[in-house]
């Protein structure tokens, strides 16, 4: 309790990815809740990645760290760009309002 | 000692605002409280002396990904009541959901696989250690090629958000810069000879 050990962190991940996938079922119509839900997601991960290279002392983790906030901007720019796009066309960003697919 | 109230301090703190992200009504009020998660998460970070990391979250996240969001969501009209129904309606299940998920994470994280040894953390690391340095160490010999690769994706990804949100007006004129320079002085004036007139 004193000391903060490797499962504190292992234990906020987890946390706060249960966090985002509560977020994603409960904000089902909202695509921009849904992205930030993500985000949050990729954050719950990189915490891991980054208290496992602190406590086994290996820099992989932070470089793999590195690649995954590279890959989440691009992620980010991409989803929101499709977003302006889709409300540009649709005048809305409600999932309930994006079924063209669906038959 | 000082370790431990910190991190339960800001492991609170971000906990509670990433709460906040997806329960708030307002769109921009849940990006703002990610941002509060961001910087949290990042003081953690830098807690496990992840120093360039942590820095690199804030500057390319806070810096970027989010007032991206933040001009997103300010530049669209969002009907904000349409975007709750059923807000009320899936929270059962999504607490469930995050119930069920939580659950399954803690016991296999808070098992004998994940947990070390008593006296096996790290010793802290020299005040000359750059943790910068040795990150570059690595990125630039061992992971060079993902390193070049990450440069890619990030082109594509500059590409792609461009040629989606690019259009063309139809209404909107536009200068030809060729045109303009190819032009001739044939092109556009003519010398008309006529007599000249006699004043009345």
């Amino acid at each position: 309790m004193m000391t903060v050990t490797l499962s504190h962190y292992l234990i906020l991940a987890a946390v706060l990815f249960s966090i985002s996938i509560a977020g994603i079922v409960i904000n089902r119509k909202n695509i921009i809740i849904l992205l930030m839900s993500i985000e949050l997601m990729l954050l719950s991960v990189n915490l891991n990645f980054i208290a496992f290279s602190h406590y086994l002392d290996d820099l992989a983790g932070q470089v793999f760290v590195f690649f995954i906030l590279t890959v989440a901007a691009a992620e980010a720019a991409i989803g929101l760009a499709i977003l302006v796009v889709l409300f540009r066309n649709k005048r809305s960003i409600n999932v309930e309002d994006i079924k063209e697919l669906k038959w | 000692m000082i370790e431990t109230v910190i991190f339960y301090v800001f492991a609170i703190a971000t906990v509670v605002s990433a709460t906040a992200v997806v329960t708030v009504r307002n769109p921009v009020h849940a990006a703002l409280f990610l941002v509060l998660t961001f910087f949290t998460s990042a003081i953690i970070w830098m807690s496990l002396e992840a120093e360039f990391l942590a820095i690199t979250l804030v500057l390319v996240y806070v810096g970027a990904v989010m007032v991206l969001f933040i001009f997103v969501v300010m530049m669209l009209d969002i009907n904000v009541a349409r975007l709750r129904e059923g807000f009320v309606r899936y929270l059962p299940l999504g607490l469930l959901v995050a119930a069920i998920m939580l659950g399954l994470m803690l016991s296999v994280v808070t098992s004998d696989v994940f947990v070390l040894e008593a006296g096996s953390e790290p010793a802290p690391r020299a005040a000359d250690y750059s943790n910068t340095k040795a990150l570059g160490g690595v990125l630039y010999t061992d992971y060079v090629f993902a390193f070049e690769i990450a440069a890619v994706i990030l082109l594509v990804a500059i590409i792609a958000a461009i040629s989606l949100t690019m259009r063309k007006r139809s209404q909107t004129k536009y200068q030809v810069p060729s045109e303009q320079i190819k032009v001739r002085k044939a092109d556009r004036l003519r010398i008309v000879k006529m007599p000249s007139e006699e004043k009345s």
